[in-house]
């Protein structure tokens, strides 16, 4: 398919992987150790739970967690659908890629709009970052886990995102409105999770709770999993923002005096068009992603405008049901 | 950005074989409230350059700061919620990563504070490392003691203590001595294997990255050079299989596999199996990932076994060596003791019922009697009628189904559970488990036999009735004003009563589930004879007395 990543003669091939764990059985390097982690924890909640479902936002890290799902139950099939919340405002390329993609794989997807809110016409600009994200994305996906009657719910976060989430357990509970009470976590000793639920609870489940953003680029290349080609450089018409490059859609608003003009550059995470930025990159290729991600001063997230509203305004957000 | 690519794919090979060879160390921090843990853990990240610059301006421009003068508060890079930087103490553990040229590290900071002793375990759980940090200014408190105890029950492999604030000390070497003094006194009364101890200063950044001039006579490593050095725990090769069956896959009907990850030992193609608790035996076929299939799965890695006969398993039972002799095979039991940390408000009192949850397998359980509990200041054991929060004691329990167990001390994964109160659904307590117990024939309930025949309600109809006629107690559950969510709970009713639950609606695996927790589900099929539906329940139910 068009979306995948150029395959590289530097492929680590699965066969080259076996040999290799049969020469060295003692150790596994770090990244089969994390493979092994989140399939553990994929299984688990998917032998304990009623009705799982994973939330997918076509992401890098939901790329990932989705080939791990894969991996998880093969031969079968995945058991359980994808929900993909909509803003109405994801880049159109991500909208494609969702489509042939889960397409592709036969994956079962849903997808959940707040139609109210977004016939209302919510947007950053008339509501605020934080309310528009509440209403179109925490309300969106609560409502669309109580519509699914969904007691679990996989989500591709890591810890090393942010300060907040690096705070949460791998299977972190909700109450009946789905909130977090980050000061009354339950206990999570070794790879015991506790999965017991009462009506109304439901558990959201992290299986890359322990993958950091390198981790996850070395996975993509070494398992050759396509991505949306936003990832990779190329010449957008766009302006600067600060030490960020906002790429020119119909949702920009231009500032006085900005010109959009076309700029190299590519997203570094994804999100909705209007908040997220992009960098100046000529990395047009995973190796040369990771090559760029370790000489990066920055954090990933700093483009993203919700997550800089106020100090702790990612913990607000968790705690209202947001994941 | 200008970006330099790498000059040739040989060069980015080298780069990711080198980046993939690199081993995986966990530690984490433990002591009394404001010995400088998070601190700490800030330096370290800091002086490795782990920082990205707009979290560290995010610290800079917080409105809080307890490191005083011009310094930055270095605690805040790992007290991410907003009541930990008003309170100025960690309430949950925090996990960090970073990574040198020789390790990555996952990094847990966890809370000193005695309250939240069940978060400190949390982190400390998985850790192969833990850092005691001790304030060199107080010496070893309570809590110090408390934390580097249960560091030792949970047989964390390495446990060294960071002394800190030296620079309130005047970087005294005497005053050095003597909490080092106290300190390896504890740990070889603990029988802790391996304790290191080195004098820091989190606030100054001394001994933690780098040598400063200010304590000249100590020629140990750094923090970081320790922790880049220490040697990994190394899984025995030898160990015995453990494969907790996780999740049974039935794809189509050509496939049926048994998915887990190897808790202990490897597994072969070919090899001869025993399935526990029913001793059948067979051969695995094949060793199913999404890559290929394997030769081999060792200890750590997540697959799927085919095996050559149909015999039955189900999540939670587990898969060892046939031809281990039998101090190879773990304890098959409904008794035993462990050593408990208790994490609720609500202390353990004998006679109260709990799940446990342990390898795959949750279980109903009673807690039986209180062999002691430790005072944590003594270590003195004393005779308890409960155990209440933060409190460590030695239980022996007794549950309904066996559990297949080893020793904590011997094998972590197979050795290790939790306690979970069946009301509120809490995580009241961590056990590891010492040894088994002597099962007490009288205090057996009658063994719990539920028939399940999913579609047949015919054939589950003259089950009843056979069963009946024989003078067996039987209840049909097939009554649809019983919900399939309240089934698991009116069949366990059922065994109570003495009767034996049939059912032939469909029931989700998390359903069946719910009902091993207490009783063997035998799967019947119509074409078997009734008589022989009976014999298999009865046979099930003995294996599980
Ligand atoms: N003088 C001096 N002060 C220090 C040092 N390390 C930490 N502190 C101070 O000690 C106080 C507590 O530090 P924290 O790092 O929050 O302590 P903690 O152990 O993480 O506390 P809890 O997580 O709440 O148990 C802060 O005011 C620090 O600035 C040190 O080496 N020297
Ligand atoms: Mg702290």
């Amino acid at each position: 398919m068009s979306a995948s990543v150029a395959s590289s003669p530097l492929e680590i091939s699965a066969a080259e992987e076996q040999t290799n764990a049969l020469l060295t059985p003692q150790k596994m390097d770090h990244l089969r150790a994390l493979e092994a982690e989140s399939i553990y924890i994929l299984r688990e909640a998917v032998a304990e739970f009623a009705k799982p479902v994973m939330l997918y936002s076509i992401g890098k890290d939901s790329s990932v967690m989705l080939r791990l799902a894969q991996k998880a139950f093969f031969p079968g099939k995945l058991p359980f659908p994808l929900l993909h919340v909509d803003t109405s405002y994801k880049f159109p390329e991500m909208i494609a890629f969702r489509d042939l993609y889960t397409r592709e794989i036969g994956a079962e997807l849903i997808v959940h709009r707040n139609e109210e809110a977004i016939a209302d016409g919510a947007s950053p600009w008339k509501l605020g970052t934080q309310n528009c994200c509440g209403a179109l994305k925490t309300r969106s996906l609560l409502d669309g886990l109580k519509e699914g009657g969904f007691d679990a719910a996989f989500g591709g976060a890591r810890r090393d995102e942010e300060k907040s989430r690096a705070k949460e357990r791998v299977y972190s509970f909700r109450d009946e409105l789905g909130q977090w009470d980050p000061k009354n976590q339950r206990p999570e000793l070794w790879n015991m999770y506790n999965s017991r639920l009462r009506k109304g609870e439901s558990i959201r489940v992290f299986p890359l709770s322990n993958w950091t953003e390198l981790d996850i680029w070395l996975y993509l290349y070494a398992e050759n999993i396509p991505i949306v080609p936003m990832y990779f450089a190329k010449e957008h018409m766009a302006v600067r923002r600060g030490n960020q490059v906002h790429i020119v859609d119909q949702w920009t608003k231009l500032l006085p005096g900005e010109k959009p003009e076309p700029i190299m550059s590519r997203m570094r995470s994804l999100g909705c068009s209007p908040c997220t930025g992009a960098i100046e990159s000529t990395a047009t290729s995973i190796p040369e992603i990771i090559q760029e991600l370790i000489t990066f001063r920055r954090s990933e997230r700093e483009n993203r405008a919700i997550d800089h509203d106020e100090e702790g305004s990612m913990e607000t957000k968790k705690r209202e049901g947001y994941f | 950005m200008a970006t330099q690519a790498f000059a040739a794919n040989e060069e980015f090979q080298a780069f990711l074989d080198a980046h993939l060879e690199r081993d995986l160390l966990r530690f984490s921090t433990a002591g009394s409230v404001d010995d400088g843990k998070s601190t700490l853990i800030g330096r370290l990240l800091h002086d490795t350059k782990s920082v990205y610059e707009d979290q560290l301006l995010a610290v800079q421009n917080a409105k809080v700061n307890r490191a005083g003068g011009k310094r930055m508060d270095l605690s805040l890079l790992t007290d991410g919620l907003r009541a930990e930087r008003e309170q100025g103490i960690t309430i949950d553990v925090a996990y960090r990563y970073f990574a040198t040229s020789k390790r990555k590290f996952i990094i847990a900071d966890t809370p000193g504070h005695e309250q939240y002793t069940r978060n400190m375990a949390t982190g400390a759980s998985t850790a192969d490392v833990a850092i005691v940090l001790i304030d060199g200014s107080k010496g070893l408190l309570p809590q110090s003691r408390r934390h580097t105890f249960i560091a030792s029950l949970l047989a964390i492999p390495h446990v060294v203590a960071a002394v800190n604030k030296m620079d309130l000390v005047n970087y005294s070497e005497e005053r050095y001595r003597e909490i080092e003094a106290e300190f390896v006194a504890l740990g070889m009364h603990l029988g802790l294997r391996n304790i290191q101890t080195i004098p820091v200063s989190a606030l100054e950044g001394d001994n933690v990255v780098e040598h400063l001039d200010n304590m000249p006579w100590y020629e140990g490593p750094t923090l970081l050079e320790y922790l880049e050095n220490v040697p990994l725990y190394e899984h025995e090769s030898d160990a015995p299989l453990r494969f907790p069956v996780q999740l049974v896959q039935r794809p189509d009907r050509t496939f049926r596999g048994f998915s887990g990850t190897v808790a202990s030992g490897s597994v072969k193609a070919g090899q001869k199996v025993m399935a526990l608790p029913s001793g059948k035996t067979t051969q695995v076929k094949r060793i199913v990932t999404w890559d290929g299939d394997l030769k081999e799965a060792h200890s750590g890695e997540a697959v799927t076994l085919e095996l050559a006969d149909e015999i039955d398993i189900s999540r939670g039972e587990m898969i060892v060596c046939a031809d281990a002799r039998p101090h190879a095979l773990p304890a098959t039991s409904t008794h035993f003791s462990a050593q408990v940390v208790w994490m609720h408000e609500e202390p353990l009192v004998p006679g109260r019922q709990y799940l446990v949850k342990h390898t795959t397998r949750t279980v109903r359980a009673t807690a039986k009697k209180i062999a002691y509990r430790v005072d944590v200041n003594t270590l003195h054991r004393a005779d308890a009628d409960k155990l209440a929060l933060n409190e460590i004691g030695e239980i022996e329990f007794s549950t309904t189904l066996p559990l297949f167990f080893d020793p904590y001390r011997e094998r972590r994964a197979t050795g290790a559970l939790i306690l979970i109160d069946p009301i509120s659904n809490a995580t009241v307590g961590a056990a590891m488990i010492t040894q088994a117990l002597k099962e007490e024939a009288a205090e057996q309930e009658s063994a719990p036999r539920f028939a399940y025949l999913p579609g047949e309600h015919a054939v589950a109809q003259q089950l009843l009735n056979e069963l009946q006629n024989s003078g067996a107690n039987a209840v049909l559950l097939d009554d649809a004003y019983i919900s399939t969510e309240a089934l698991p709970a009116a069949a366990r009713a059922v065994q109570l009563a003495g009767a034996v639950a049939i059912t032939s609606r469909e029931l989700h695996e998390s359903s069946l589930a719910d009902i091993r927790i207490f009783s063997r589900v035998t799967r019947l099929k119509s074409n078997q004879s009734l008589s022989a539906m009976i014999a298999l329940l009865n046979a099930d139910a003995k294996e599980n007395a």
